[in-house]
């Protein structure tokens, strides 16, 4: 068997070697910290964050999920908190209602920013004004966001902003938030107007780097505005859409402050349950801290899911 | 200092820095509450909010006053907001073992309050030496903090519910102040009376979101006779005749007379705020629901009656209680106890004194008067000493709920479980509140099965 030598670069010339670049070949792992001490310490406060915020609590919650504590003596108990959470009343209705919401959330709240974003791009003038505009409640924060849905604009009676409107059109008004029909589109509405800023922004820049030529050329076949999006703009930010579709589901599937608020919790006949407010009814008000871990490692797992799916389809389009 | 050694010098101030501020995080007291001269600290909480200046003061001067007497014990006050249980902070302060050393929570608390661990038996160091008055606190409230023959809290509070009521809207709808409604057939009419005042007023008001619905449907179906589950707490009992009864009740005001207002999905600070800008004619309510009416939802007491609960075709057949105490966590030593023991003899049972303070508290724009806490027996020592106190510094016009105290109903406490079965039940009161068409055999019928899964699944 030939053996070949790797001849060694020759140093440039009038350059001293670095003493980190000089290392010996085979460097002991107490060295390898040592040279890199620095990086090192700065990142141990994320991975602290992350050990201490994140993965802590969501193994913690995995045990948790299989324990019992009753008489402040905790066991183990196996599968039986989830079977006693699926076996709730409410454990169906609410992943049907958080379902029902993500998938309303997706139809408006994800082709609407979309489409804002694509009409702030035709814009010439006043341009960062809009976008101003259109960022501006993201600013404020969300319970005042949503106390302003629930007392201006989903007032029931006549006095209510949207009633107003409707009245005004000599159409019927709406219960709003009281009718289980309108729960989750009115909380849809108050959701996307809440958050659909960012997603524009991120549209827009999006945009902003689609070559100018690419539209020129479409115009050029004779393409609308219309073919134009479809041809040329879908498929040019079709990461950025593929990535805020899996940030959407996973967002709009935690669904919680907006019925908190919105609905006072459960709203008209259970119509705003969701799988998060499901969780803290269990954890804080109904003395089930286990079942409500065992929730939200089913909810964990759902989501992981919808990620796998993102991952695997973000792969092949790479 | 070279730069490589400053970047150590940076990286190794900020690995300490870190590991301070975690340290600092976790820091705990390893005392045990006294020292080597005998002084003993504990802490104790529902001490009264910043915004609660009159109720704040009170607390401040009862604790310089109790130290004063007691130089060896020390109070450390904490306040955990302005409703001393807020059941999700409640909760967490449970699950992570950081409640004081005496701390607060409501009769339904108990089972929460053993499972979490965090409790001591308390019954061998509560008697009459601890506690002077001890003998003539009612022994239904002991009982209630009570499990398996030992005591784990000393009740300082106790309530029932009744039917609050605005005299200015009865005047004004020309309803008598001293003859309100008996029944529910009364409460319909009067509420139709009000509501015709106009201006979003509504006649009658009710809950039916946060599990307050299911609440004060369970304090409906009582005045029916009722219960929410069978005697043994193992199924629902209320899908019957008289479960029925309280939701036709309910939803004839609502969409029969149009008198209960058009926004619902109520729960209890929406509600009182509403009572407080004189929007609400009569909700049901414990007596203690006018003081937060005036002192957080800025109503008038002068404004506010009560009566006894109504009943369908007469007087009520029993009406729902409740009430509150203070826990004394676990590990707490002997001097400890003894001296929370001591500091709730002292505010919060004494004539006199601390909550019983009627003198300092008449000037103030706090209710003397009110038939509450309904805490010590009948005809005892303490409950004598207690009614002149109050009748001597009354600074609401006791003759408002002359009639609520004349007329006592049956008072029946919470339904095993009682928040999953609110949860439960505020699907069936926000039913007949928000759909004209519902169907009340059907969300009653819903509600048994699922109340029915859950005991089920709890067993």
């Amino acid at each position: 068997m030939a053996i070949t030598t790797v001849p060694e670069t020759p140093r440039k010339p009038g350059r001293p070697p670095s003493p980190y670049s000089a290392r010996p070949q085979r460097t002991s792992l107490g060295r390898k910290v040592r040279d890199n001490l620095t990086g090192h310490a700065f990142l141990i406060g994320a991975v602290l964050c992350f050990v201490v915020f994140s993965w802590y609590p969501m193994i913690r919650g995995i045990v948790m999920s299989f324990q019992r504590t009753r008489r402040g003596e905790t066991t183990w108990v196996g599968w039986d908190n989830y079977s006693r959470i699926i076996a709730d009343p409410s454990f169906w209705t609410a992943w049907q209602n958080t379902f029902y919401f993500t998938v309303l959330a997706l139809v408006l709240g994800y082709v609407v920013p979309f489409f804002v974003a694509i009409l702030l791009n035709e814009f010439r003038h006043a341009k960062g004004y809009l976008r101003i505009l259109v960022y501006l409640p993201v600013m404020l924060p969300p319970a005042s966001a949503l106390f302003l849905f629930k007392f201006y604009a989903y007032d029931p009676s006549e006095a209510g902003l949207f009633n107003a409107i409707l009245k005004a059109l000599h159409l019927p008004t709406s219960q709003w938030m009281q009718s289980p029909e309108m729960t989750m589109p009115a909380m849809v509405v108050a959701s996307t107007w809440m958050n659909m800023g960012g997603a524009v922004l991120i549209y827009l820049a999006s945009l902003q780097n689609i070559p100018g030529e690419l539209y020129e050329a479409a115009e050029l076949d004779g393409a609308g505005i219309w073919r134009r999006i479809v041809h040329v703009t879908i498929p040019q930010t079709r990461l950025i859409l593929a990535l805020l579709a899996m940030l959407q589901i996973v967002a709009t599937m935690q669904l919680f402050i907006e019925p908190l608020i919105l609905a006072n919790g459960a709203g008209a006949e259970d119509s705003a349950t969701s799988v998060a407010y499901l969780i803290y009814q269990h954890g804080f008000f109904q003395n089930d801290l286990n079942g409500a871990a065992a929730l939200g490692v089913i909810m964990l797992v759902v989501l992981a899911g919808f990620s796998a799916v993102y991952v695997r389809l973000t792969a092949k389009q790479d | 200092m070279s730069v490589p050694q400053y970047r150590k010098a940076a990286a190794v101030a900020l690995v300490a820095g870190l590991g301070l501020s975690l340290t600092a995080c976790s820091t705990k007291s390893d005392d045990k509450g006294s020292n080597a001269a005998g002084k003993v600290t504990i802490t104790v909480d529902c001490q009264p909010v910043g915004a609660q200046k009159e109720l704040l003061k009170n607390w401040n001067d009862d604790v310089a006053e109790f130290q004063k007497q007691n130089p060896d014990i020390t109070i450390k006050s904490v306040s955990v907001g302005e409703q001393c249980n807020n059941p999700p902070d409640f909760t967490a302060r449970l699950a992570g073992g950081t409640v004081t050393d005496v701390f607060y929570g409501y009769m339904t608390d108990l089972q929460q309050v053993l499972d979490s661990g965090q409790a001591m038996d308390i019954s061998q160091h509560v008697n009459k030496d601890a506690i002077p008055t001890w003998e003539s606190v009612d022994p239904a409230l002991k009982e209630v903090f009570t499990d398996g023959g030992k005591l784990y809290a000393v009740p300082v509070k106790n309530y029932s519910m009744g039917l609050v009521y605005n005299k200015v809207l009865f005047q004004q709808a020309g309803l008598d102040v001293n003859n309100p409604p008996k029944t529910w057939a009364d409460v319909r009419t009067a509420a139709k009376k009000i509501s015709a005042l106009g201006n979003g007023i509504a006649g009658y008001s009710e809950y039916s979101a946060g599990n307050t619905g299911g609440w004060h449907f369970t304090s409906l179906l009582y005045s029916q006779g009722g219960r929410v589950l069978t005697e043994d707490g193992k199924k629902a009992d209320f899908n019957n005749p008289m479960g029925k009864q309280v939701l036709q009740n309910l939803k004839d005001m609502r969409y029969g007379d149009n008198s209960m207002g058009a926004r619902q999905l109520l729960q209890w600070g929406d509600l009182l705020t509403n009572a407080g800008a004189g929007k609400v004619g009569m909700f049901i309510g414990a007596p203690d629901a006018t003081q937060a009416i005036v002192s957080q939802f800025q109503g008038k007491f002068q404004d506010w009656a009560m009566a006894p609960l109504p009943g369908q075709d007469g007087a009520a057949k029993g009406t729902l209680g409740g009430g509150e105490g203070y826990f004394f966590k676990k590990d707490l030593t002997p001097e400890q106890v003894k001296a929370g023991l001591k500091w709730i003899a002292y505010q919060k049972l004494t004539p006199g004194k601390g909550q019983f303070d009627y003198v300092r508290a008449k000037p103030q724009n706090y209710p003397v008067g009110l038939p509450q806490p309904l805490l010590f027996a009948n005809g005892s020592d303490a409950q004598k000493q207690e009614l002149e106190l109050r009748k001597a510094n009354a600074n609401v016009d006791t003759t408002n709920f002359a009639l609520f105290e004349a007329t006592p109903v049956p008072i029946k406490g919470e339904p095993r479980n009682a928040q999953a079965v609110y949860a439960v039940l505020d699907a069936a009161m926000s039913g007949v509140l928000t759909n004209p068409n519902s169907n009340i055999d059907a969300l009653l019928k819903t509600a048994e099965e699922k109340v029915n899964q859950l005991l089920a699944a709890e067993s």
